[in-house]
């Protein structure tokens, strides 16, 4: 079994960051795992620009931004394992690692972030009826194809969701010469960036249609069409709009899932909106030593605030690999009134963090709100909000004012109050 | 007047733009000045990045990706596209080097985003 003080699960943005900010700790005894043949995750594949705003203060593209924190990395000179594949963790922090150079390896930590990002939602999860037939691809395998393979997936295209992947998607078929001859989505807005709509869709007339969703898929070896309809208010399909589109290719853009086997196996609690673990403002989980960050714990919408978290997970992780276990006392956060979610879950009221970020997400397209933070009943922050949407991840800032009001009060909602 | 969303980032601001006169554009809802810039090119002459990938020979994965130097006019976008194709990089490519030079004619370049190393 071999030791290291700080194990970092996933190469990605997340466990990029996580590690740079580990080493500026002080913490020289790190190892990152990652899976693939090269550092950076996700990022690789997202030829598109438009990452690093908030980080660099500059518009990068994935491949840019992933380089950058590789560079820092290897600058670092911070242990790095590819092709190695973490099939085991366990809640006494033993992880079981297998790669083609090693075979089984064993490590044992004294500290692991679990950096592992998400998974797309495939046609299973969703349940559409209709033949099997090739051409129906997550949007994400589709962009991993063209962008990293080499291999364009097909000619006619349909897109199931607007998120931003299959907005992208739209657009990078398009470049490649298919016809995509619609997007679908099921909600009555789009949970994409505007921007994305904007120059993905209709600088290329592709049809955005909310409220409408695949009933059908038919083909025999290929698609050859699907079947669309609009839906009602309770999301059931409206037979009698039933449309046929012929097309060889359909793309499921519906969604992401914070990949957590890893963290089940460890024991690590986990909440059923998010997906992914419920975590402290330490970004430490349940399971003493195991850290989340990224969108393992959440799915965030940029790099640039999977980054930031990351490093605080990185940062946080030095200091229990010093200081040890400390006894925790919490303080409950919950999300009410319009809001989902709110990450993290849980406040210590030790924390010596003088500010603390909350991240939310609302449940509904609200105008002229306000976001608003209550200790025992009372209102500590209020933030007004002209326009939220589920799509866009909210984000409160809270001050030490805040914090101490905070670790002296017994509960903590955020809630969307009329503004 | 003509309303729009600025594409400069995730922001999306939504613009106000008034275009009666053309050598005066007043643009508002704005929340930096690159917005303006936007809503102005916008009616002019509309610009854009454009990424996409290339052909690598002998490298760890087949293809690079490129973007453009500096964003370029959006009715040149497909013809801009039409340039990587048929070409290939050999391996290995760092990022930053040029994968076409003066794309049709335009003055940018098609440069490298990713580095791929010799298999």
């Amino acid at each position: 079994m071999i030791e290291k003080n700080l194990i970092i699960i996933g190469g990605g943005p997340a466990g990029l960051a996580a590690a740079k900010a580990a080493y500026d700790e002080g913490e020289r005894d790190i190892l990152i795992l990652e899976r693939e043949q090269n550092l950076g995750g996700i990022l690789n594949q997202c030829i598109h620009n438009g990452f690093g705003l908030h980080t660099f203060k500059e518009e990068l593209t994935g491949p840019e931004y992933a380089g950058r924190y590789v560079k820092e990395v290897v600058a670092r000179g911070i242990e790095y394992k590819l092709g190695a594949t973490v099939i085991n963790v366990t809640k006494d922090k033993v992880i079981t690692c297998v790669s083609e150079a090693e075979g089984l390896a064993k490590y044992k930590a004294k500290a692991i972030i679990l950096a592992c990002g998400c998974r797309e939602r495939p046609r299973g999860g969703i349940n559409i009826a209709g033949s099997r037939c090739a051409g129906i691809f997550s949007a994400g395998t589709a962009q991993k194809l063209v962008n990293i393979d080499g291999y364009m997936v097909g000619k006619e295209v349909v897109i199931l969701g607007s998120g931003d992947i299959g907005l992208i998607m739209a657009r990078r078929m398009t470049f490649e010469g298919a016809k995509v001859k619609a997007v679908v989505e099921l909600m009555p807005y789009s949970s994409g960036l505007n921007r994305n709509i904007v120059q993905c869709l209709n600088d290329f007339d592709i049809p955005l249609k909310f409220s409408h969703t695949v009933v059908d898929i038919n083909g025999e070896g290929r698609v050859s069409s699907v079947v669309i309809a609009q839906v009602d208010e309770k999301l059931n399909p409206i037979m009698s709009t039933a449309e046929e589109i012929k097309c060889d290719t359909l793309l499921l853009s519906v969604g992401l899932l914070p990949e957590n086997e890893l963290s089940k196996m460890a024991g690590v609690e986990l909440s059923p909106i998010t997906g992914g673990g419920i975590v402290d403002d330490d970004m430490m989980t349940g399971v003493e030593g195991i850290f989340q960050c990224g969108n393992i714990l959440h799915v965030h919408d940029l790099v640039d605030f999977v980054s930031e978290e990351s490093d605080l997970a990185g940062r946080r992780a030095v200091a229990y690999i010093r200081n040890g276990k400390i006894s925790k006392d919490y303080v409950d956060v919950s999300a009410t009134g319009g809001v989902r979610y709110v990450v993290p879950q849980k406040i210590s009221r030790q924390t010596d963090c003088a500010t603390l970020k909350l991240k939310m997400r609302v449940a509904n397209v609200f105008r002229n709100k306000r976001l608003v933070v209550e200790a025992d009943g009372e209102e500590i922050f209020s933030k007004k909000r002209p326009v939220v949407a589920p799509g866009e991840m909210e984000t409160i800032s809270l001050n030490a004012t805040h914090l101490d009001k905070i670790k002296k009060a017994s509960k903590v909602v955020v809630s969307l109050k009329e503004a | 007047m003509k309303e729009m969303i600025c594409i400069c980032c995730p922001m999306g601001c939504h613009l106000q733009v008034d275009a009666s006169d053309l050598s005066n554009i007043k643009v508002t809802g704005n929340t930096c000045p690159r917005g303006e810039k936007y809503a102005k090119d916008e009616m002019v002459c509309p610009k854009r990045m454009v990424t996409s990938v290339v052909r690598v020979n002998g490298g760890t994965i087949n293809m690079t990706s490129v973007k453009t130097s500096e964003s370029i006019e959006k009715k040149l976008i497909f013809d801009a596209l039409d340039t990587l194709k048929g070409i290939t990089l050999d391996a290995p490519v760092h990022e930053g080097d040029v994968a076409v030079k003066n794309v049709c004619g335009s003055g940018v370049d098609f440069v490298v985003t990713k580095n791929v190393p010799k298999k």
